[in-house]
């Protein structure tokens, strides 16, 4: 069912399937470009906190402290006191050492969910590209129809068809929702290489069609699927954050990841503010982050930028 | 105000078979700027906000809190409990005495009450109330007569299998305003029970006119007939004009010819806000006048911004359910005990439940008959934990620990912190803590319940009436896949106390019990009783919070 | 044409039978059935499996599906375990509240996005342009729920410039004519319910608005830079044409034709966007409903919810696919 309305997502996906790998022009052009810039450095910054969150935060992010269920009431939050630079949560925990794994979890998500969807997104696009007839004709049809309903809209869905909310069906709820977009662009991507001179040089030479595919093919594809990889990193972060918010997040409550502490921290927004803003600004940043580095990859690659 | 006026006559016209002339001009006067009648009427339109749409307004087809608040102004019950306490004072009975063996129960009804349609309340009308809902036929309605199966037990006719012999015998009025009640057996549970919400009386005549009866399947559920949606007849202090679902509002009038104290504002308004932070902003730009319900995270900011924080009286109980089916260490009782000792209760009520809250040493509220003083305590003491723990050969015990997510009851504001300090305080004795979180709706309840899937799991309980059956009763009177055990002796116990009719060896009974339960069984650990909150605006007096959630609107005045 | 619309229905036909089929057999695997939700605090197992008999639940999935499309074939989805209304009648109020609210939130994304991105365009590479896209970027980083805590933190409790929730005032006794508020003030000439209804408007379409507003922004910039580099203009420049003009009959008109269809495209988002704002906003649409009926295993509702949204998906897809062919004459249907 191909209609106008999902033609115009695909033709954006397959604009960007068509563009080519990064080359040093594109790099050139991004480093001229503050938005790259700024969101690259945002980025970098989040997975340096990421990586290096378990020796940076000095507590456990599930254990609660006397110290601070001392005066814990439920209107009350214990703020900042030595050995707790941000106080408590609303558990007791150590808020500090929260917000810095969180970044962790967070990072872990938003991957897992893209990794997910790119793994299963590859999958059909490439066995869809390099078979074409009927096998592209199946997968695409299956690929359309998922990508024609609002993405949000399918991880709600999806989430709310689990038996049970946990952070494995976050995952797989936000990541389902990439699955077509990177199917598409690598379908794409293999459509336009099954003739380019270098496969057909590859096929004379007698190159195995399995070979040719993962060993010709597929690098080729990488430039556009780093960036919407890219996008779909704080797409993933914030759809997971929707999905906590309305309930149908991870249920462990001894888990710091920044959408379920915000989704968490909307009782106490009176009370202590800081625990659903630090969150939240965290939240905003990285997805800025990814979103400009992603949206400048894209014009960097995209040959109709290039005039 | 225009198209009020102009619907409200509309209604009228349509209504002019059953509802007087002058109950619609008194109506469409409300709706005028003046207040009319009422001794100390102030007038004015109260906006209370609500956290969960009605399902319909027959009583008897009802069961949830958000149902019951519109519908405990519009009905009254016989037997009513005074205001703020569980104590019984009279409603529409004025006297009510049961004979010795607790089987006849003969009320005497109040004189001049009127049905908001005008007819009156006599001992014929009583008991149409009575035999209808013994007499009611169709598997769909009695199934969702959830209090009359819970306390009347079975129907003339049962339509389901889950439903037991009727304890309702019969009802006569001897004199117009008597009405005389038999029964098969006494029963613990009344005569508190005959002031049950679900037990308000209905207008026969409207009932009548908009088959009331008519309950009909559609599709995985249940539609009600026009009375129950449209044209609820009570005797209360507000009377029914109309629900808008589409605004999610529920509005009422003053009954100015209520038979006790009468309305002090003109119009009461209920509107749906389902979202809690909503609620609160509402409250606070002011175009609510209060809301049912706080979050306990709440209260310090709401007193700090001038608004009333009325904290209900304890009536319920949280415990930690302990399944002793499935891991064989679970039916050692010094392992249940270890637990028991292992929670720091104190910490938890003071860090997780609202103001009013206390550590609960048996399984029912200090407030009901029953209560037992001296029975076995278990304050925190990991170090015996631990020890008791060893004794039992299990040092290394791993339990699965089921808690619910999506939901917030009184008894638990927030399952999953709960949950969270509780299993952290497991965790430091040496258990380990195998966490599964169910949605309520979708599966806990099943769960826990129905299959017993469970090693410990989260639930609790808010009373009904003031009544130990109530609580113990309810909880260990049987055989349950919730807690997996079977101990005839228990069971034949609770029963023997539920069938005592003197209240002072009723009382003892359930007191004996409840130190056996705590000292020989501990089949669960109780955790604590917290009060839920009713806030309302600064300018708002008379609202008498109660440890039922039954509040009366009509003694609430706007300053 | 005709013939075209005529095979797309058909097509609508089993596309709508398989989803039916399988998100009804989905739900009833879950656990935690409609039984237990109608028994509410009091059920037992006993009583959950007298209930499940009373409501044919116990019968095996397929004769279950069977009836349930035998009632729905008449327009019979049941009834709702929250509210006890019949879900199709819950739809039917809570469309236009939703529509209502899209509807806003797209004038705002228009009203703004346009020129914005008009302006973007023309100031390419410069602070206006970079703080455009950051800026709508950052809209778009921004969960919607707390944007919309945020907005009514500030502009409803703080400022008291706008009401916190809800479509309209209690006080105001509006008549409903189509059940869009502001067009029923409109309509029955109450104009303080009218205004009323607006001003409960703002705050959440300013919220739904975001997504779809850094969207256009970046859609008209790019058409914009596509169609300044394009020949013609450069001949209308060239040929000397006032730079108004060139701008006003060049530039804007042919770079709107791309927005246009992007329009379309943010349907889908205002929708998905929609659940998450209606829930803040306590606004009664669809989207509350859905999220309610989520929370609260309201089966019925969902399966409805599901299966008319699809529907309705569908027809709106063939709808724009029309009016596309109506357009541009480049479109040819087959």
């Amino acid at each position: 069912m191909t209609t106008t309305w999902a033609q115009r997502r695909k033709d954006r996906i397959d604009d960007l399937s068509s563009g080519r790998s990064l080359t040093g022009e594109a790099f050139q052009r991004l480093r001229r470009n503050p938005a790259a810039i700024i969101g690259a450095v945002l980025v970098g910054a989040f997975v340096l906190v990421a990586l290096l969150a378990p020796a940076l935060a000095p507590h456990d992010a599930a254990e609660s402290f006397p110290a601070l269920r001392e005066n814990l009431r439920p209107d009350t939050i214990p703020g900042a006191q030595p050995g707790f630079p941000l106080g408590s949560d609303q558990n007791g925990r150590d808020f500090f050492s929260r917000m810095l794994l969180a970044s962790q979890q967070t990072l872990f998500v938003g991957v897992f969910a893209t990794v997910i969807g790119l793994a299963v997104g590859m999958v059909i696009g490439t066995v869809a590209g390099a078979f074409g007839g009927w096998v592209d004709t199946l997968l695409m049809r299956f690929v359309d129809v998922l990508l024609s309903v609002p993405s949000l809209l399918l991880a709600i869905s999806i989430a709310a068809l689990a038996a049970r909310p946990s952070q494995t069906t976050v995952i797989i709820a936000v990541a389902i929702v990439s699955v077509p977009i990177f199917a598409r662009l690598l379908r794409g991507s293999m459509l336009a290489q099954r003739e380019s001179d270098h496969v057909l040089a590859a096929t004379a030479l007698g190159v195995k069609r399995n070979a040719l595919v993962l060993r010709h093919m597929l690098p080729n594809a990488i430039g556009p699927v780093i960036v919407q990889a890219t996008l779909t990193l704080a797409a993933s972060i914030l759809d997971a954050a929707a999905l906590s918010f309305l309930g149908l997040g991870d249920a462990d409550p001894g888990r710091a990841e920044w959408g379920l502490m915000l989704a968490q921290a909307q009782s106490y927004l009176d009370v202590r503010p800081a625990l659903a803003f630090y969150p939240a600004i965290a939240i905003i940043v990285v997805a800025l982050g990814f979103t400009l580095l992603g949206e400048s990859l894209r014009e960097a690659i995209d040959p109709k930028g290039r005039r | 105000m225009r198209s009020a006026a102009r619907r409200l006559s509309a209604v009228c016209a349509a209504g002019a078979l059953a509802v007087t002339l002058a109950a619609c001009a008194n109506s469409a006067r409300d709706d005028g700027t003046a207040a009319q009648g009422g001794a100390g009427a102030t007038g004015g339109t109260l906006v209370f906000g609500a956290a969960g749409a009605p399902k319909n307004f027959d009583p008897i087809f009802n069961d949830d809190g958000e149902s019951f608040r519109p519908i405990r102004q519009i009905y009254d019950t016989l037997i009513t409990y005074k205001a703020g306490t569980t104590e019984l004072a009279p409603g529409l009975a004025t006297k009510w005495e049961s004979t010795p063996d607790g089987k006849t129960w003969t009320f005497t009804l109040r004189d001049g009450v009127k049905f908001h349609d005008g007819t009156a309340v006599d001992g014929a009308a009583i008991c149409a109330n009575f035999d209808r809902w013994f007499n009611m036929s169709g598997a769909a309605a009695q199934s969702q007569m959830i209090y009359y199966g819970d306390i009347f037990e079975g129907f003339a006719k049962n339509e389901g299998d889950a439903t037991g012999s009727p304890l309702y015998t019969g009802c006569t009025a001897p004199a117009s305003n008597q009405a005389v009640v038999t029964l098969t057996k006494y029963k613990g549970a009344l005569p508190a029970a005959f002031g049950l919400t679900a037990f308000s009386i209905s207008s026969p005549t409207a009932m009548k006119q908009y088959n009331a009866n008519e309950v009909t399947q559609s599709g995985d559920s249940f539609s009600y007939s026009a009375y129950a949606t449209e044209h609820p007849t009570g005797t209360g202090a507000f009377k029914f004009q109309s629900y808008d679902r589409a605004n999610g509002t529920v509005t009422l009038v003053r009954n100015d010819d209520y038979w006790g104290e009468k309305a002090k504002v003109d119009k009461l308004i209920f509107r749906i806000i389902p979202d809690e932070n909503a609620r609160k902003q509402e409250l606070a730009a002011g175009t609510i006048d209060g809301y049912d319900l706080p979050s306990p995270a709440d209260y310090a900011s709401l007193k700090a911004a001038g608004q009333q924080v009325l904290v209900r009286d304890n009536f319920n109980i949280l415990y930690l359910g302990i399944n002793q089916k499935n891991n064989p260490a679970l039916k050692d009782l010094r392992v249940r005990q270890a637990i028991a000792y292992a929670i720091n209760r104190d910490a938890l009520v003071k860090n997780k439940l609202p103001e009013g809250g206390e550590v609960a040493t048996q399984f029912m509220p200090s407030t009901v008959a029953g209560y037992a003083q001296g029975v076995q305590q278990y304050p925190y003491d990991p170090e015996k934990a631990k020890s008791l723990l060893a004794e039992a050969g299990a040092s290394n015990l791993t339990l699965n620990f089921y808690y619910p997510t999506e939901v917030s009851r009184p008894y638990m504001p927030n399952p999953t912190e709960l949950f969270s300090v509780i299993s952290e305080d497991l965790k430091q004795v040496g258990i380990t803590i195998n966490p599964v979180a169910e949605p309520w709706n979708g599966g806990y309840k099943d769960s826990v319940q129905k299959a017993g899937k469970q090693d410990l799991h989260l639930l609790g309980w808010t009373g009904d009436y003031n009544d130990a059956g109530n609580f113990v009763g309810t909880f260990f009177g049987r055989e349950k896949a919730e807690f997996g055990f079977n101990d005839p002796a228990l069971f034949s116990a609770l029963a023997a106390a539920d069938a005592t009719p003197d209240p002072a060896a009723h009382a003892a009974a359930y007191a004996q019990a409840n130190q056996d339960i705590m000292a020989k069984y501990l089949p669960a650990v109780p955790l604590s009783s917290s009060p839920p909150a009713i806030v309302v605006r600064s300018n708002i007096s008379g609202l008498v919070p109660s440890p039922l959630t039954d509040e009366r609107f009509n003694t609430v005045s706007k300053g | 044409m005709l013939r075209f619309v005529m095979r797309r229905l058909l097509q609508v036909v089993p596309t709508l039978l398989v989803l039916s089929a399988l998100v009804f057999a989905w739900l009833r695997l879950l656990p935690g059935g409609p039984a237990s939700a109608l028994l509410g605090d009091k059920a037992t197992p006993e009583k959950i499996a007298d209930l499940n008999k009373i409501l044919g639940l116990d019968q095996p999935i397929p004769v279950q599906y069977v009836r349930f499309l035998g009632r729905a074939l008449t327009g019979d989805f049941g009834s709702s375990l929250i509210s006890g209304d019949t879900v199709l009648a819950e739809i039917a109020r809570a469309l236009p509240a939703t529509i209502e609210l899209s509807v806003a939130a797209l004038v705002i994304a228009i009203g703004l996005g346009i020129p914005l991105g008009y302006l973007a365009a023309t100031h390419r590479g410069r602070p206006l342009d970079n703080g455009t896209i950051i800026g709508t970027l950052v809209g778009v980083a921004v969960p919607v729920f707390f944007l919309g805590y945020l907005l009514k933190a500030v502009f409803a409790v703080q400022l008291g410039w706008f009401p916190p929730s809800g479509r309209q005032a209690v006080d105001i006794d509006a008549t409903r004519v189509t059940g869009f508020a502001v067009l029923d003030g409109l309509l029955t000439r109450e104009f303080d319910a009218a205004a009323d209804a607006l001003q409960h408007l703002v705050l959440p379409a300013v919220a739904l608005a975001t997504i779809p507003l850094a969207v256009i922004v970046r859609i008209t910039r790019a058409s914009v830079l596509d169609v300044v580099n394009s020949d013609f203009v450069r001949t209308a420049n060239s040929k000397g044409l006032a730079p108004s003009t060139v701008r006003g009959r060049h530039v804007l008109r042919n770079a709107l034709l791309p927005v246009s269809t992007t329009i379309g495209l943010q349907v889908g988002l205002l929708l998905a966007g929609a659940v998450l704002t209606e829930k803040v906003f306590v606004w009664g649409g669809v989207g509350t409903l859905l999220a309610d009926g989520i929370t609260r295993r309201d089966y019925p509702r969902l399966q409805a919810l599901i299966l008319l949204g699809a529907l309705i998906y569908v027809l709106v897809n063939l709808l724009v696919d029309l009016s596309y062919a109506i357009i541009d004459p480049r479109v040819r249907l087959r």
